[in-house]
């Protein structure tokens, strides 16, 4: 029993960095806006929240420092798609190749380098409870400041009025236009809060996940965020959902060993890149449902005179 | 005053021209800067990183040996871009590609024959193709998007080559390195310009600039292509099917990486190891762009990344500053042409806030009785 809540700490654990880049990219893409740079943003945010870490010693300063790197580094995006009124796809892959090239050249005198990462809570008494201990009161802090987010957006999106207009930008900019909302603004709130999302799960990953850094470290987790958003209909709910169903399958690598099943790690290494492929296809196929929940102007560009 | 951007009544031919070179330029303009904020001198890095690659004969052997996957991959991805079809999954492909002209290799590798150099490459365009149909068919059948999926492949891609180079494919007699055996001689390109690397695998990246140039410019389904990316729903009423062009554009793509791949393991790299591919495919995703997507344009794109390739080398030994440098460049590259592309569909207009009456003595309303 225990090592059921075990495995369910771990599975929280590990789809964490998903949620947060996710949830970030849903709010962009409620807003309209098609960011394919959350790979690039994660990594930056890791880089930066590692080397601010390393150097102050102190890893909540990381935390703050990923999220503002992620930001930054979205606002780029913003500008050339926003401002610029580029193609949201082309720019999106330019950011993701710009911020791997930027973590790993940052990143290259922390390669080695030990800190002390965030661990997991451990409330003397409430956390040795059998099964719900570790459940409720065992998990990594910033674990506990996802679930956060996940409440804070699905209370935001649907529950306030600012949120009807981002979905409102989302699916018709040009009568939310007419109505007077600042369209551009909103969009470019929208990425900023995605950047910070997704510079939020780097952070994660490199401060309380695995406290190292590793050049690429994030291994496509930001491109699985992109395909969850989509397996998700863009709902906050499954979003939470599908980051832990592929936390768990993350997981099955070391849990596979552990079983005594005999295959070969590369092939247990490919299985949420496999399952993420699988998943994407399964909800895709029904285009209709993809259309219907899509925001209506994902990925076109806005232009406030046309 | 304000600055705005207004939509051009149809787009700028010279900024379609001039857009690259600004982004080249301005990509050089951070370079000096960097360097400068790195403490080196940045003449001196400039030097180091953009002219002492290619002073030797040595050093254009390289450069073209760097740019021949760079064309070969762009090439085919650029197909697919004209026709929205966005095959990111270059890097995939050609490890694929490279795993199936690598099994030949070594499936013939007592064989003397001198089929088996042009079975490699036949057999890694098919892997290459193979591994694109994937994506195409998920694509045309399911409505999954090709970015994930092509992407995701490419991770699996490079954990099936590990596998393979760490198991059943390594040599038994390579000291227990995770590496394939030595090709032999016939499985290797042969030599293009003595006293340099460049070997005939170059021959096949121009001829496929020429192919796609002929194909895009001459074809009928390379028109179609181009119409179904301008012009989807115009396409579709003229009877231009989809289906194909999704098809055509990522196995296009995945023939030239794959290509690409058996290029690098049967030059420069004579065997098959863990990574056959300093990232040519994402790179030529950049030089696709910075090409125009257009064959000419991609040579040149490519003989530029190519430079920048050597250069980060260069720079790491020359300079002590980390090859990473390169992804950074290329990446900045891909901004700034983005950024500079805009002015091919809208111009800058300096807007004069409106005057006040008083200012120019006349009312803007008319007045009555008039």
């Amino acid at each position: 029993m225990d090592h059921i809540a075990e495995l369910l700490v771990l599975t929280l654990a590990a789809g964490t960095p998903l949620v947060f880049a996710a949830l970030g990219e849903l709010v962009t893409e409620k807003s309209g806006v098609l960011n394919l740079g959350v790979e690039g943003m994660m990594l930056v945010g890791a880089v930066a929240a590692f080397a601010v870490a390393a150097t102050t010693r102190n890893p909540w300063l990381g935390v703050a420092a990923g999220m503002l790197a992620g930001a930054a580094l979205s606002l780029v995006f913003a500008v050339i798609t926003l401002s610029l009124m580029a193609n949201q796809v082309a720019s999106g892959l330019a950011l993701s190749l710009f911020g791997v090239g930027l973590s790993a050249f940052v990143g290259l005198p922390y390669v080695s380098i030990v800190i002390d990462g965030l661990k997991p809570l451990s409330i003397s008494g409430l956390s040795d409870l059998p099964l719900v201990g570790k459940l409720l009161f065992g998990h990594n802090p910033l674990v506990y400041l996802s679930f956060l987010l996940f409440v804070a957006i699905q209370w935001f999106l649907y529950r306030t009025r600012p949120g009807l207009v981002v979905r409102a930008v989302g699916e018709s900019p040009q009568s939310a236009h007419a109505i007077g909302y600042p369209v551009v603004r909103i969009r470019y709130l929208a990425v900023l809060f995605g950047g910070a999302c997704s510079g939020l799960g780097g952070a994660y990953l490199a401060v309380a996940y695995t406290p190292l850094w590793v050049e690429g470290m994030t291994a496509g987790r930001g491109w699985i965020a992109l395909a969850l958003v989509v397996f998700a209909t863009w709902k906050p709910w499954r979003v939470l959902a599908g980051a832990y169903l592929f936390g768990g399958v993350t997981l099955a690598q070391f849990q596979a060993q552990a079983l005594g099943v005999e295959m070969p790690s590369q092939v247990l290494s490919m299985l949420p890149y496999l399952a993420t492929i699988v998943v994407l296809a399964l909800i895709s196929r029904d285009a209709i449902t993809i259309r219907l929940n899509a925001p209506a102007s994902l990925g076109k560009p806005f232009h406030p005179g046309s | 005053m304000r600055i705005r951007l207004e939509p051009r009544p149809e787009p700028s031919r010279l900024a379609g021209w001039l857009s690259p070179l600004a982004a080249a330029a301005a990509t050089l303009v951070v370079g000096f800067l960097l360097f400068s904020a790195l403490g080196k001198n940045p003449w001196q890095a400039f030097h180091v990183f953009f002219v002492k690659p290619v002073a030797t004969l040595y050093g254009l052997g390289e450069l073209l040996l760097k740019a021949g996957p760079l064309m070969l991959c762009a090439v085919g991805l650029a197909a697919g871009y004209r026709a929205n079809v966005w095959n990111i999954g270059a890097e995939g492909q050609l490890t694929m590609g490279a795993i199936f002209g690598g099994g030949v290799a070594l499936a013939f590798h007592d064989s003397t024959s001198p089929l088996v150099l042009p079975a490699m490459i036949v057999a890694g365009a098919l892997g290459g193709m193979a591994w694109a149909a994937v994506p195409a068919f998920l694509r045309t059948r399911f409505n999954a998007n090709e970015i994930l999926v092509s992407l995701m492949l490419v991770y699996v891609a490079t954990y099936t080559l590990s596998l393979l180079v760490h198991g059943p494919w390594r040599d038994p007699e390579g000291f227990n390195f995770p590496q394939s055996k030595l090709f032999n001689d016939v499985a290797l390109l042969p030599n293009l310009l003595p006293e340099t690397r460049l070997n005939r695998g170059f021959l096949l990246a121009l001829a496929a600039i020429a192919a796609g140039w002929v194909f895009m410019s001459k074809s009928l389904v390379g028109y179609q292509m181009r119409v179904a990316g301008l012009a989807p729903a115009a396409a579709n009423y003229a009877g231009i099917s989809a289906t194909r062009t999704v098809w055509f554009g990522m196995l296009a793509g995945g023939a030239c990486a794959g290509l690409a791949g058996v290029n690098e393991i049967a030059g420069p790299l004579g065997q098959l190891q863990p990574s056959v591919s300093p990232g040519y495919g994402f790179a030529a995703i950049i030089v696709a762009f910075v090409g125009r997507l257009h064959p000419l344009g991609i040579l040149f794109a490519s003989l530029l990344m190519s430079l920048l390739y050597l250069g980060g080398e260069s720079a790491q030994m020359g300079l002590a500053l980390p090859s990473a440098v390169t992804g950074l460049f290329q990446g900045a590259l891909l901004f700034f042409l983005l950024a500079s592309d805009v002015f091919i569909n809208y111009r800058l207009r300096v807007l004069r806030s409106p005057r006040s009456p008083s200012a120019s003595g006349r009312s803007p309303l008319p007045r009555a009785g008039r």
